[in-house]
């Protein structure tokens, strides 16, 4: 072992340290390529005009007679305004009522003493097995018989409870140290107000958890709502977007659909701009602990 | 306030459900706790002292027996209504709450005519924190402290109602050993400073001995005795209590009385009058050891550990029981250690006989 | 007995919900199944017995959503997971640009599948003015015009296939990169001390670290894939039979509901089919993980 023979080992490694360091980047780059570029091109032919767009054969990389006109178009031609709020309503509801349900079933479990509460707990874990397939031609059945196709009831009710986040919550629960309920029980708290006040705050993380989960979920939903209501006026985006691509703007208009689209991206988009950290955090404490 | 416990006994199911019998964590408690002293509960892990305090808190209800706060009985009261503090061994701050906050949680719980105004409760917060000296961290997270200073922030917490009784479980375990010193001084001061009949529940006997007005040595559920600490160091009860306390421990040998006097081995050490012959345990403070040529009892020299002021002399006996002997001697004692033994005198006042089978003291 | 009354008013609405809407479905799923010849109209049926399986497994439309959901689950499944894996390792090893890579791939998951579809759909589809621009870019290597959303059904599953990996992609991604970072680092640093060469530190040591959670992907991305629906809906609209392109899950709600609908009979029977299949693939999965998982 000498110097120079050191020194070309050395070399030897950094080239070879380099050329993988630029494969790595090159292989990264393209795989966000291929991740962003629909992103590009929607917003990109929404800025296109309905004339531009057709007269491309071959379709120009950028334009520069951009146009907010699909825009206006998007939100005259179809009730998009309509979709929007109908799935806001839906989102918020659904997931505070959800919220209702979780907590409160979570906190009867890790807090509370009853009879029969592990027979409770195991048959609402064995729940967690059953599919939404397969329950879900029964629910239409008795969404219609209830007369609820159409309605905001109808929409929400089946989605309200979900046994996943229940555990998860209970889960999170029990690791509060029993000397907290202590202390509180001293201090003459209601069972309540430890709930409100100590483990709702202390369990703040996983809270934010399922409620990410659960609004990009709400916002997403596409099969129920297709299954139970027909009306436009009870469209979520989702069914909107299906239902501008088959019937459209009375002709096919591309850089309209686009900006629907855009427009319908835009809200979960930029909530997870804003809070990506928290929300991958969230999709991976809450994916993993499934 | 005084508190008396009246045959106070609590069993549990067992935790291995295999075995029907109960547990019984805390044995027919009966005695009085003066008002407006600090009463060290004291034994070993398991003994049922933390059961104890949670019985005196109303944590849990007594299986039976009563607890009485003054004349006033409250064994059928919950928690909050018996006005007592409570301070756990991991402090149990909460943790999303700061300093002040934590502090203010048992004023916001009270209700109806009880309900104070924002202004009453800072200045009972206040008032607290000064009392604990933690005024300038109150805008501060429980995990941005040191142990130390949490502890401080659930006494100041346990402390804000103005509770009757403050309840201690093992305050001090969680805390480095400098901290432990500093802490149980400070205790002692918020003790003497609100007067309140305070009970702590500990398994260090140097704990409890250095700071408390009353010790209660506990085992298996049973108190063993009750006393002033020095009391209980000097007069033991039982080998229990006697190997309990002190260190290092009591040094405890096989022995028997006979003739009217007590012997180790072949070694007669000391004058039993009028007692019957039977076999005892001999048990003799570390202190008790006196280095004399012409002393009875004769061990095999190990090793000599020098503390400084004291020197520490570890040795062996046949008669001996468990490891080895270590006695304390001044420094200035001069020994040769030749022939790899050494002859000790013991010091009467430092050796305590106990019945060798029911370990209750022999009164010499 | 306080308690108890406040333990059970809590769980109430949960088990209300539940009752309703997962407990008796369930059952009803079942009778559902067995009855035959059911009207909806008049909610009557004729007879009770297998009649609906048989009429299931021997519909055209039935067998081409299996053989689309079968081809769907092996392609997407194992090429997801394996980008996936290969993507993370080398976002693991990077420290420049790491979070922006991060953050661009976790994109797909927060964006509507159904829109993005759409997106997708224009730039595979060939239409009376433009060839779209992936049939463009094929074409100016010397390649044929294709049109994949209308086209041969090779193409139309190579659309499918790419866009499920494109929106299964950033969970996969996500997950394995939390795996890894959380491998601890001294293992490595011994097994450089060791002058351990790099695929070896991968198979020995990576690969076992975080093979409970490639399992985990593993067993959640097929079920994910066998209940493919939304995705085909997104690129080839809602009427998939016609398309050739349908789902099992996609068969199920097109016999419950929609011009071909009001059968939900033998919905509930291609539903207990679809769920038969999963219970023995993730089954079959847990038996060859309990001898590959390394679980610490």
């Amino acid at each position: 072992m000498n110097e120079s023979t050191n020194k070309k080992l050395e070399i030897q490694d950094n080239i070879k340290e380099k050329s993988r360091k630029v494969l790595v980047y090159f292989l990264l780059s393209l795989w966000a390529i291929i991740v962003l570029f629909p992103f590009y091109w929607m917003i990109l032919t929404s800025v296109k005009s309905y004339g531009s767009y057709n007269s491309e054969y071959v379709p120009k990389f950028f334009t520069l007679s951009p146009t907010i006109q699909n825009y206006a178009t998007a939100f005259t031609a179809v009730p998009l305004a309509k979709y929007f709020i109908n799935t806001f309503i839906f989102t918020v509801v659904t997931t505070l009522l959800m919220m209702v349900v979780v907590v409160l079933s979570a906190f009867a479990f890790a807090r509370l003493d009853f009879k029969g509460k592990d027979i409770v707990f195991s048959l609402f874990l064995s729940l967690m097995m059953i599919p939404n397939e397969l329950v879900i031609i029964t629910n239409y059945v008795t969404i219609t018989n209830l007369d609820l196709r159409n309605t905001f009831m109808g929409l929400i009710l089946p989605s309200v409870t979900s046994v996943f986040y229940i555990y998860l919550l209970k889960e999170n629960f029990e690791q509060i140290p029993e000397e907290l309920y202590k202390a509180a029980k001293v201090d003459g708290t209601s069972d309540f107000r430890y709930l409100m006040r100590v483990m709702l705050p202390i369990s703040k993380p996983t809270i934010v958890t399922i409620t990410i989960l659960k609004v990009i979920e709400c916002w997403n939903s596409y099969v129920w709502p297709r299954l139970i209501t027909d009306d436009q006026n009870y469209f979520l985006v989702s069914n909107g977007i299906q239902e501008i691509r088959e019937n459209g703007f009375g002709r096919e208009n591309v850089p309209a659909m686009m900006a629907a689209v855009v427009v319908i991206s835009v809200p979960l988009v930029a909530l997870f701009l804003i809070f990506r950290h928290k929300i991958m955090e969230g999709v991976a404490r809450g994916g993993t602990k499934g | 306030m005084k508190i008396v416990l009246q045959h106070l006994t609590k069993r549990f199911p067992n935790r291995n459900k295999k075995i029907k019998e109960d547990v019984i964590a805390v044995n027919d408690f009966d005695f009085e706790i003066p008002d407006g002293k600090l009463i060290g509960l004291l034994g070993p892990s398991g003994c049922g002292k933390s059961t104890a305090l949670n019985l005196i808190c109303g944590l849990e209800k007594p299986t039976s027996g009563r607890i009485f706060f003054g004349d006033v009985d409250v064994t059928d009261l919950s928690p909050e209504h018996r006005g007592v503090g409570l301070v756990f061994q991991n402090y149990a701050l909460y943790p999303h709450l700061t300093v002040r906050e934590n502090i203010r949680f048992p004023l916001e719980n009270l209700r109806g005519d009880k309900k104070l105004s924002k202004e009453v409760m800072e200045e009972k917060v206040l008032e607290a924190a000064k009392l604990v000296q933690i005024q300038e961290l109150l805008d501060r997270k429980p995990n941005e402290m040191s142990g130390g200073q949490q502890q401080r922030v659930a006494i100041a917490r346990a402390l804000v109602k103005r509770p009757q009784v403050l309840l201690l479980d093992e305050p001090l375990s969680n805390l480095d050993a400098r901290l432990r010193l500093q802490t149980r001084e400070e205790l002692k001061r918020i003790q003497l400073e609100t007067g309140i009949t305070t009970v702590f529940v500990t398994h260090d006997q140097e704990e409890a001995m250095s700071i408390s007005d009353m010790i209660v040595v506990m085992k298996d559920g049973v108190l063993q005795q009750k006393g002033k600490p020095q009391d209980i160091y000097d007069e033991p009860e039982n080998l229990f209590v006697a190997s309990f306390l002190g260190t290092p421990q009591i040094n405890v040998f096989k022995g028997k009385i006979s003739g009217e006097k007590v012997f180790i081995g072949d070694a007669a050490v000391m004058d039993a009058k009028g007692i019957a012959d039977k076999d005892v345990f001999v048990a003799v403070r570390p202190e008790g050891f006196v280095i004399d040529d012409n002393g009875s009892l004769e061990c095999d020299f190990i090793a000599r550990e020098v503390m400084g002021r004291d020197t520490s002399f570890i040795a062996s006996h046949p008669s001996f029981v468990g490891e080895n002997i270590r006695a304390i001697i001044p420094s200035e004692e001069v020994f040769d250690g030749k022939n790899r033994k050494v002859r000790f005198r013991l010091k009467p006042h430092k050796v305590r006989v106990f019945d060798g089978i029911t370990n209750e003291r022999i009164r010499l | 007995m306080k308690k108890n009354v406040t333990a059970w008013l809590c769980l109430l609405p949960a088990i209300l919900f539940l009752g309703i809407f997962m407990v008796y479905p369930l059952v009803d799923v079942f009778i559902y199944s067995l009855e035959e010849g059911y009207n909806f109209a008049s909610q009557s049926y004729q007879g009770t017995g297998l009649y609906n399986y048989s009429y299931v497994l021997h519909d055209p439309y039935f067998i081409q959503a299996l053989k689309n959901t079968f081809i769907i689950v092996i392609i997407t499944v194992p090429l997801s997971t394996g980008i996936a894996l290969l993507i993370s390792l080398e976002l693991s090893s990077i420290k420049v640009l790491r979070d922006f890579f991060q953050t661009v791939y976790f994109l797909p998951y927060v964006t509507n599948t159904l829109a993005v579809g759409l997106v997708f759909m224009i730039l595979f589809k060939k239409t009376a003015y433009s060839d779209g621009l992936v049939s463009l870019l094929i074409q100016l290597f010397g390649g044929p015009s294709v049109d994949f959303i209308d086209g041969p059904y090779p193409a139309k599953m190579f659309v499918m296939c790419f866009y499920t990996i494109w929106i299964v992609m950033p969970f996969k991604i996500l997950i394995l990169t939390s795996a890894l970072a959380s491998v601890n680092p001294m293992y490595y640093k011994a097994a450089i001390v060791d002058d351990t060469p790099k695929w070896r530190i991968f198979y020995k040591i990576t690969l076992p670290m975080i093979s409970p959670m490639v399992f985990y992907l593993v067993i959640t991305g097929f079920i994910g894939a066998f209940k493919a629906y939304s995705d085909e809906v997104a690129l080839f609209g809602t009427d998939l039979n016609a398309a050739g392109m349908n789902t099992i899950v996609g068969y199920v709600y097109d016999m419950l509901y929609g011009n071909s609908g009001g059968y939900p009979s033998y919905a509930s029977a291609a539903a207990l089919i679809l769920f038969a299949i999963v219970f023995t693939i993730t089954t079959i999965n847990l038996m060859v993980s309990k001898k590959t998982v390394y679980y610490q």
